[in-house]
């Protein structure tokens, strides 16, 4: 296994707080690996400095061999990363099609097969013709994750796709992650959902504060006394039945 | 699914029927545009089509970059001033007399996107409302370069047009036609724009600039092309317009209320749609032309633009296309049972069509 | 020849006074509200008019006739504000308040002919027209106190800014509008005072400029592209920003003064650009914080 996507040692500072700090990140090849954290903890910042939407003060940032750090946002589309924003990001006053198209490398009539193609698939196919603006927020989430799609992009980015919407389409969103998986896609999904994170993710990395704290598989990462510290404080982490025997290895 | 379809197939008889109507109307309006200056011969009244025509092409032209994209430019009279210029620089210099100089209209626009490339590389860098000032300094550049290049522009004088030897009863008509074929050219321009990928990306780009970005837009080259191309469009009509009035000043040449105008135009109209900015530029202009020879010391027709002005923004903020769209829409569904919510993408789907052929 | 230039920076910066006492109103409206105010230059003209009424017809002095001028000025804001702004929404809206702004400008121009005519006034007073001398330099007076004016209203503003519970309001709702509404704040009513508060210092501008400089109600045009380009070098929404790109921008128009005249102008707009294609953002504009 190789990381496709990977960051190393990537600083960034606003002002003068740091939120990202020396931070590691590697994502293997046709995986879904998770990102959490608590709030504040430097996640949304990683996927800005990946997607060319911040530029880091430090570090490097690779898909395969790849450099990409500080490419611009547009490139970084075109070299196969794709990504979806915390707070839907959709184009309001253009329709549902529309906003497929504009993803969209190719021509037109091939294009917009393939875009109803996606948007069956996310299931909002019957929609394709209302302005984007008129969609609920869990439409707007599918739509956002159906025009990443588009463009075929080797690595996805979901910021948060279970934040806000409800719980069957929770699962639907699950449900195609891991289709789109198993077809070869590799993900890194920022989540604050812990059933659907551990669900769904073969790796989780925990950042706090901006730095890697803990990374390995869910089932170890659940039990890790420091994610606990990071999420919970002191206090609860003391409760821990098992405290440092289930070695997690460093980040 | 059987509901939908039942749905979409009655709203295809019902789209087709509008649309052989639009056709109809379509060859009325053109027969009517074409044997307008036969109908009406009088010089004032086709000095006001002239005028009322040039605008269209210029709202429209505008309308192609700042409506689509959502950046505001204050600046278009560069372009237009610039092709005034230009033909009056290159026919004096030249020694071009007579019709020839309608050759040199083709400078006139390439001199408009000459002009627009470093313009907008500079200018698209910033923030919409930073762009909107930055056009506005490049405004005063050009209209101050006009003022002291003295021995290039003829400074306070301005320039002459070469003579035209036509006769003063056809004199307005032809001008009348060659504003025609300007403003119908714009508006097929902005058409295909709008359906094409680029006028796409730009609608995206007034939606959400950033997110198009990461969607692999090239925000920075679709921006600059179509202000390129809307700069080429008006510094071209702005070769008509000096070839028409036979003179361009300062002060003419490079008006600030000219680009007030056109946003004016476009707003009333609707921003961003095809007929918005030619419908307002058809009620605008003459207006304007109409207050400021009715009310020759200029200040209660300030008053009364100003006032007219509140009145659209605050009443009609959409513009009267999208407005009347509604109105139209609201019509038609009235008497009807709701739409049920399962059907209603499917009716969407069908009134897209009918939708592109309004705008 | 080096006499020359001294007294040129001198000129500049004090003129700069004058400026900034008309842009600060302007920068504060823009950054706060997302308004880009085209009345504003007619409103300095407006305010200018009015310190002419009270100068002439009850002999005030131009300074104390600030007191009743801000005042009426600050009313004038909020009544602009309240009446058409207040209404506007959504996407387009700083394009519609650009055209809402200008549409006023247009008025008050067309009032300010019907009484005044197109012929210039100018205000007049005893310190207007004797100046002091020192280190050599010559410095009139009227500038010298404007210049004072000007900084005053520089910390009066930032005081009000960040000292008051007004001013942390308005800060919040820069900030972020929904959110400021959230807790509590009456967004509407720190809009109309914000607005009022842009045009009220433009009084204490009208009056600088309209002892200065000759005006008639068309003076306005010049002055706000003028002003336009000093909040945008100086960064939007920075109050100190405006007095430093006004002092900047003035001292190089005086400079390029002794050369050519004709010229200056084009020197000062095409400072604008230029060190908008280093800083996007202005000397001290927020960089713009992209994506979430």
């Amino acid at each position: 296994m190789t990381a496709l996507l990977r960051t190393e040692g990537v600083r960034k500072a606003y002002g003068g707080v740091h939120a990202l700090d020396s931070c590691t990140v590697e994502v293997e090849e046709g995986s879904v690996a998770g990102l959490i954290g608590p709030n504040g903890s430097g996640k949304t910042t990683l996927f800005n400095v990946i997607t060319g939407y911040a530029k880091a003060d430090e570090g490097h940032v690779y898909l395969g061999d790849r450099p990409i750090t500080n490419v611009a946002p547009d490139r970084v589309f075109a070299l196969g990363i794709g990504r979806t924003f915390q707070l839907t990001r959709i184009f309001a006053s253009l329709t549902v099609l529309e906003n497929m198209l504009v993803a969209s490398p190719n021509g037109r009539a091939a294009a917009r097969r393939r875009a109803m193609e996606q948007l069956e698939f996310v299931g909002i196919a019957g929609h394709h013709a209302a302005l984007a603006g008129t969609l609920s927020y869990g439409q707007r989430k599918l739509l956002e994750l159906a025009y990443v799609l588009v463009a075929d992009p080797a690595v996805i980015l979901l910021d948060e796709p279970a934040g806000g919407v409800n719980l069957s389409l929770v699962n639907t969103i699950a449900d195609r992650i891991r289709e789109l998986n198993a077809s070869g896609k590799t993900f890194l999904i920022v989540e604050h959902n812990m059933e659907f994170v551990m669900g769904l993710c073969d790796r989780v990395t925990v950042l706090d504060s901006g730095a890697v704290v803990a990374a390995g598989p869910p089932a170890i990462i659940r039990t890790d006394r420091r994610v606990l510290n990071a999420y919970l404080g002191e206090d609860l982490a003391e409760d821990d039945p098992h405290p440092g025997q289930q070695s997690v290895e460093q980040p | 699914m059987m509901a939908s379809a039942k749905m979409t197939s009655a709203r295809m008889t019902s789209v087709s029927t509008p649309r052989g109507a639009a056709a109809v109307g379509l060859v009325i309006l053109a027969v009517a545009v074409i044997a307008f200056p036969l109908l009406f011969s009088s010089p004032v009244v086709t000095n006001y089509a002239v005028y009322a025509l040039i605008f269209v092409a210029v709202a429209s032209a505008w309308n192609l970059f700042s409506g689509f994209s959502g950046y505001i430019s204050l600046g278009q009279a560069v372009f237009f001033g610039s092709g005034a210029y230009a033909v009056g620089i290159a026919a004096k210099d030249w020694h071009i007399t007579g019709t020839g100089v309608f050759a040199l209209l083709p400078l006139a626009a390439a001199v408009g996107a000459v002009i627009a490339v470093p313009f907008g590389l500079v200018a698209l860098r910033v923030r919409r409302h930073t762009f909107i000032v930055i056009t506005i300094a490049v405004f005063f550049i050009f209209q101050l370069m006009a003022f002291n290049l003295n021995s290039f522009t003829g400074g306070t004088i301005g320039m002459s047009a070469p003579f035209l030897p036509w006769s003063p009863t056809t004199f307005n008509d032809r001008f009348y036609y060659i504003t025609l074929a300007c403003a119908v050219a714009t508006v097929v321009i902005a058409v295909l724009t709008r359906r094409s990928r680029s006028g796409l990306q730009l609608r995206a780009i007034r939606d959400d600039e950033d997110r198009a970005r990461g969607l692999g837009v090239r925000a920075m080259r679709v921006k600059l092309t179509a202000f390129v191309l809307s700069a080429a469009i008006t510094g071209l009509v702005g070769g008509v317009w000096f070839l028409y009035l036979t003179q361009v000043l300062p002060q003419s040449g490079f008006d600030p209320l000219f680009d007030l105008s056109l946003v004016l135009m476009a707003f009333l109209g609707g921003l961003g749609t095809i007929s918005g900015p030619v419908i307002g530029a058809l009620i605008i202009e003459p207006g304007q032309l109409y207050l400021t020879i009715r009310y020759t010391n200029g200040y209660l027709s300030e008053i009364l633009l100003g006032a007219l002005f509140l009145l659209i923004v605050l009443f009609m903020p959409r513009g009267i296309v999208p407005t009347a769209g509604e109105w139209i829409r609201r019509l038609q569904s009235r008497g009807r049972p709701a739409v049920p919510a399962a059907a209603a993408p499917a009716q969407q789907a069908s009134d897209a069509p009918a939708r592109e052929a309004r705008r | 020849m080096a006499r020359q230039i001294y007294q040129a920076i001198v000129d500049g910066i004090l003129v700069g006074g004058v400026y900034a006492l008309m842009a600060v109103g302007l920068t504060l409206i823009f950054g706060v509200l997302d308004i880009i105010n085209i009345a504003q230059g007619v409103l300095v003209i407006l305010g200018a008019y009015l310190s002419y009424e009270l100068s002439v017809r009850i002999h005030l002095d131009l300074f104390l006739g600030l007191l009743v001028t801000v005042t009426a000025m600050f009313v004038i804001g909020v009544v602009i504000q309240w009446a058409f702004i207040r209404r506007l929404r959504g996407r387009e809206r700083t394009s519609m308040t650009l055209l809402v702004t200008y549409a006023v400008a247009l008025i008050i121009e067309g009032v300010l002919y019907e009484i005044y005519g197109p012929n210039p006034k100018q205000l007049n007073a005893s310190y207007v027209q004797s100046s002091v001398h020192v280190l050599g330099f010559y410095l009139s007076y009227i500038y010298l106190y404007g210049f004072v004016l000007a900084l005053a209203l520089v910390v009066a503003i930032y005081a009000l800014l960040y000292r008051t519970r007004f001013g942390r309001s308005v800060r919040a709702t820069m900030q972020d509008e929904t959110a400021a509404r959230l807790i509590g704040i009456d967004v509407n009513r720190v809009a109309a005072v914000t607005f009022g508060v842009g045009v009220a210092v433009t009084a204490a501008g009208g009056m600088m400029f309209g002892a200065t400089n000759a005006f008639n109600p068309n003076s306005g045009y010049d002055l706000i592209s003028r002003l336009l380009a000093i909040i945008i070098l100086g960064g939007l929404g920075s109050i100190g920003g405006a007095l430093v790109a006004s002092v900047f921008m003035l001292t190089l128009e005086s400079l390029v003064t002794i050369w050519s005249p004709e010229w200056a102008i084009v020197v000062f707009y095409a400072a604008l650009v230029v060190v908008l294609v280093i800083r996007p953002a202005g000397f001290f504009g927020r960089q713009p914080v992209r994506a979430q």
